[in-house]
């Protein structure tokens, strides 16, 4: 029981984590119909950008401090998420407006490669340290309750606890302030949204920058697990499943979805991972989502795809 | 109608061609709207009406023409730009944001009067808060006004097409406009919804003093209550005056019934 929880909180505590990256990918469907394959790219760019900008900072201002010098990276880093968003805005979408949505996902897919390249050039192509102090010891818990506890990583904790934190924060933006009405305004209707006065141009740009942070964000949880590398790029593709499985659509799904892929995947390496010769969790998110479409293409809280005939 | 004044153009359309690739859809069209009153756009079917209020609209740009709102010249806009210089629409195939509560959508047309900034919004300072309950007692006026108090948390998405209508009508109302866009108002509904619908559109005129530009395709409807009519067929303009002199013309008759002379 002891170890069926251990695994359980595991796999929930990295599910919220994929979450963090597929509420990037929602966020910028839902406002502008764009499936953003730039996403992964754009927690690459972040994390590099954090990675280094923690490393300059101390040496241009000569201070010896780790905490301001995460801070002011962090800061300088959410600048350049925001310079990045309206770029891409300013460049790319704004002249791409009313077309095919294959269209854009070819154009997000060049802005992908772009920001890789980019990325790496600016900030170098090595693997760079994100220290902000993510405890890295595990602790026993619950030793009252079962013999020897069940072990718990600090750090997984943490990332957990600030992903939820940015979710609850992004509900409260989209639900309860006017702009994140108008936001949602956008998302449901582009031609209706604009004849009643909401600029399309800077709504595109707002949600860009929203998905930058929670791309900036991500990347620091998963540079500071794995180190700023090319690799976290790929943490996208992880995240893909996460969306077909709660859809595309929807904010809670893609939390909901995220911590079903997690568990989901830890457990199944643990209790069927033996019977197949192990390494289900590379595959099973992929899995559950070639079920996912061939039974309910709309996902978990997707909305339901009606077409007139 | 009684106590309203009929005042000086507000709105004047100067020669408006508009075409897509070889299809004229509208051709050397001209007219002036005066400020509070009623006016209509008719004509058969394809005669370029939808075409008109996309012009006026923003929506599409006109090849050829001018359009000057209060003077203030305003060929080149997009749809957003006419929203900002006070033209309010409503949509003939109903464009309300579907997930979204009533009372939610109708607040999105008080979008271009808040100003509070995101930073405020954000973490709900003073200043967003109040401007909040300032747009959201304006919006509760409307609601009173077109009696619709009762759906007011529905999502909009499960009410009846003619309730949906209404809603359309009260986020563009919201919005305080100049000039009120109807794009077939009455399209689609019974014959008690259009009654309704048609003393709204009255009291709108009455009450607010707004000027309210309309494409019917009932012609009794828009007799009774339109001040003046445009009568478009083929792209081209054939009949233009008041609801009477415009059922007297020979163009317009045989454009609605094919009657040759």
């Amino acid at each position: 029981m002891a170890f069926f929880l251990e695994t359980l909180l595991g796999g929930l505590m990295s599910g919220m984590l994929y979450s963090l990256v597929a509420l990037g990918f929602v966020l910028i469907y839902k406002a502008s119909g764009v499936f953003n394959f730039a996403q992964g790219a754009m927690v690459l760019f972040a994390a590099l950008s954090m990675a280094r900008f923690s490393e300059w900072i101390p040496e241009w201002l000569g201070m010896d401090n780790l905490f301001m010098a995460n801070v002011l990276a962090f800061a300088v880093s959410v600048v350049v998420m925001f310079v990045v968003a309206w770029l891409i805005e300013r460049l790319v979408l704004r002249h791409l407006v009313n077309q095919e949505g294959a269209t854009l996902l070819m154009a997000t897919l060049g802005i992908a490669y772009f920001l890789d390249g980019v990325g790496q050039t600016i900030f170098g192509s090595d693997i760079y340290k994100i220290d902000v102090g993510m405890p890295k010891e595990p602790v026993m818990m619950l030793e009252s309750v079962f013999e020897g506890g069940i072990l718990i990583n600090k750090e997984d904790f943490v990332a957990a606890f600030i992903s939820a934190l940015l979710v609850v924060a992004l509900s409260i933006f989209f639900q309860k302030t006017s702009t994140g009405r108008a936001l949602r305004a956008v998302a449901d209707d582009h031609q209706a949204a604009q004849s009643i006065g909401i600029p399309l141009n800077r709504s595109w740009v707002i949600v860009w920058c929203v998905a930058g942070i929670t791309a900036l964000v991500a990347g620091v949880i998963w540079g500071s697990k794995l180190g700023a590398q090319f690799s976290l790029s790929t943490v996208a593709l992880r995240a893909l499943p996460v969306v077909i499985l709660g859809g595309l659509t929807s904010v809670p799904g893609a939390i909901i979805g995220g911590l079903i892929i997690g568990v989901g995947e830890k457990l199944s390496e643990v209790y069927l991972g033996p019977y197949v010769g192990g390494g289900i969790e590379i595959w099973f998110a992929y899995m559950l989502a070639l079920v996912f479409l061939l039974f309910r293409p709309q996902g978990l809280f997707g909305e339901k795809i009606i077409d007139r005939v | 109608m009684s106590g309203r004044k009929i005042g000086e153009v507000i709105l004047d359309l100067k020669n408006i061609s508009l075409s897509f690739g070889g299809v004229k859809a509208l051709q050397d069209i001209s007219f002036d709207v005066r400020e509070h009153e009623i006016r209509a756009i008719i004509g058969p079917n394809g005669a370029g009406k939808s075409s008109m209020l996309n012009v006026i609209n923003g929506v599409y740009r006109p090849q050829e023409g001018d359009i000057i709102l209060r003077g203030v010249h305003h060929a080149n806009m997009d749809s957003y730009g006419a929203a900002k210089a006070g033209l309010a629409r409503t949509f003939q195939n109903i464009a309300l944001f579907k997930g979204m509560s009533v009372l939610d959508n109708i607040m999105t047309g008080r979008n271009l009067k808040m100003k509070a900034n995101m930073l405020q919004q954000a973490f709900w300072l003073g200043p967003a808060q109040r401007e909040e309950l300032e747009h959201r007692a304006k919006v509760e006026e409307i609601i009173d006004f077109l009696e619709i108090q009762h759906i007011r948390k529905t999502p909009v998405g499960r009410l009846p097409y003619g309730l949906q209508k209404r809603v359309d009508l009260a986020r563009a109302l919201a919005m305080e406009p100049q000039v009120l866009l109807l794009d077939e108002p009455m399209a689609g509904m019974n014959v008690e919804e259009k009654q309704d619908m048609c003393r709204f559109i009255l009291d709108v005129n009455d009450q607010f003093g707004t000027t309210v530009v309309l494409i019917e395709h009932d012609m009794g409807v828009v007799m009774d209550i339109s001040d003046r009519v445009v009568v478009l067929d083929y792209g081209k303009k054939i009949g233009d005056g008041t609801p009477d002199e415009v059922r007297a013309n020979p163009d317009v008759i045989s454009a609605y019934l094919g009657a040759s002379h």
